[in-house]
C-alpha cells in the first residue's frame, strides 16, 4: 500500500489565451472568447499531492508547516492577484492555459526537498481540471 | 475491472503529540495540532473496490456489504471518539491524516469479500486528504 497526501489551495488571477505565433484570425478562431484582449479572470484551486515514506517520529510525510509556506512563497505570492500573462514570466512566453500553469506550478514545486511532489491538479473553474505528474509517467 | 467507490462520515477528535520531543519541540513540530486538550474534524471517507462485476448480480460487491463493514469497522471504532485514547489501532501513532488513513486500510483490507480495497481516500478537511492506494494499482492519480 502507498500513501500520499494532498493540500488544497486557491489563488484568483487573470490571464488571456493568446499566441503571438498565430495570426489575430487564428487566435480568435482557436481561443473564442479566452483570446479577448483585456483578459479575463478565474478562482483557481490547486491541488498538490506528496510521497514519501511517513516518519515515524512525526506521523507524517512532511509537515504541513513547511509545505504551506513553500506552496505560498513559490507560487500563491506569485499568482495570487496577479495577471498571469504579465506577471509570470515563464507565462510572457508561453500561453498560460490551465495545461501550462499546471506544468509551472509542477516545476516550482519540485524543488521542495521535504516529500516528492507526485501530481499537480488545477480547477480552473468547477467544470474543467487539469493534472499533471511528471514527464516519465506520459 | 470496475471501481466502485462508497462514501461515509465520521466526527472525531485527536491532536498531536510525541513524548519522545519536549515541549517546545512538540509544538514546535505540531503547531496548534499538539494542544493537548485536542481538536477535532469531520472526516469523510471514501472507499473503494475494485473488480469484475459477478456476472449474475452484475455488481463487484454488493454496496450493502460494503455499508455494513464501513459502519462496523470504522464508523462504530472512531465516530464521536478521541483518536489518541480510544481507538486502539492508534496507540503510540500521532493520528495525523496519513496514519488513520493507513489504519483504516488495514482495518478494512481483509474484511472485502469481492474484489480487492483499492483506494481509500480520507478528507480531514476540504482542503487536505490522505491517500493510501494498492501497490498494484498502476494508475497514478
Amino acid at each position: 500500500m502507498r500513501i500520499s497526501l494532498t493540500r488544497r489551495y486557491r489563488f484568483a488571477a487573470s490571464h488571456r489565451l493568446h499566441s503571438a505565433a498565430l495570426s489575430m484570425a487564428e487566435n480568435e478562431r482557436i481561443y473564442g472568447k479566452c483570446n479577448s484582449p483585456y483578459g479575463h479572470g478565474h478562482n483557481y484551486a490547486v491541488e498538490v499531492t506528496i510521497t514519501g515514506p511517513v516518519d515515524t517520529d512525526t506521523g507524517m510525510i512532511a509537515n504541513l508547516g513547511e509545505l504551506d509556506p513553500f506552496v505560498q512563497r513559490e507560487v500563491i505570492e506569485a499568482f495570487d492577484y496577479k495577471y498571469l500573462n504579465e506577471d509570470v514570466p515563464e507565462f510572457q512566453a508561453m500561453v498560460p492555459t490551465t495545461e501550462n500553469v499546471c506544468r509551472e506550478i509542477y516545476r516550482r514545486l519540485t524543488k521542495f526537498s521535504a516529500a516528492r511532489i507526485e501530481r499537480v491538479r488545477i480547477e480552473e473553474t468547477s467544470k474543467n481540471s487539469f493534472e499533471y505528474t511528471g514527464e516519465q509517467s506520459v | 475491472m470496475i471501481r466502485i467507490t462508497r462514501k461515509v462520515e465520521f466526527s472525531a477528535a485527536h491532536f498531536y503529540h510525541n513524548p519522545k520531543f519536549s515541549v517546545e519541540e512538540n509544538r514546535h513540530i505540531f503547531g496548534k495540532c499538539s494542544n493537548m486538550h485536542g481538536h477535532g474534524h469531520n472526516y469523510t471517507l471514501e472507499v473503494t473496490i475494485a473488480g469484475e462485476p459477478d456476472p449474475a448480480t452484475g455488481m463487484v460487491l454488493d454496496l450493502k456489504e460494503l455499508k455494513d463493514i464501513l459502519q462496523r469497522e470504522v464508523v462504530e471504532r472512531m465516530d464521536h471518539k478521541h483518536l489518541n485514547h480510544e481507538v486502539p489501532e492508534l496507540t503510540g501513532k500521532i493520528p495525523t491524516c496519513e496514519n488513520v488513513a493507513a489504519v483504516i486500510w488495514n482495518l478494512l483490507e481483509s474484511k472485502i469479500s469481492r474484489g480487492k480495497l483499492d483506494r481509500v481516500r480520507l478528507y480531514e478537511s476540504d482542503d487536505l486528504f490522505a491517500d493510501c492506494t494498492a501497490e498494484t494499482n498502476g494508475a497514478k492519480r
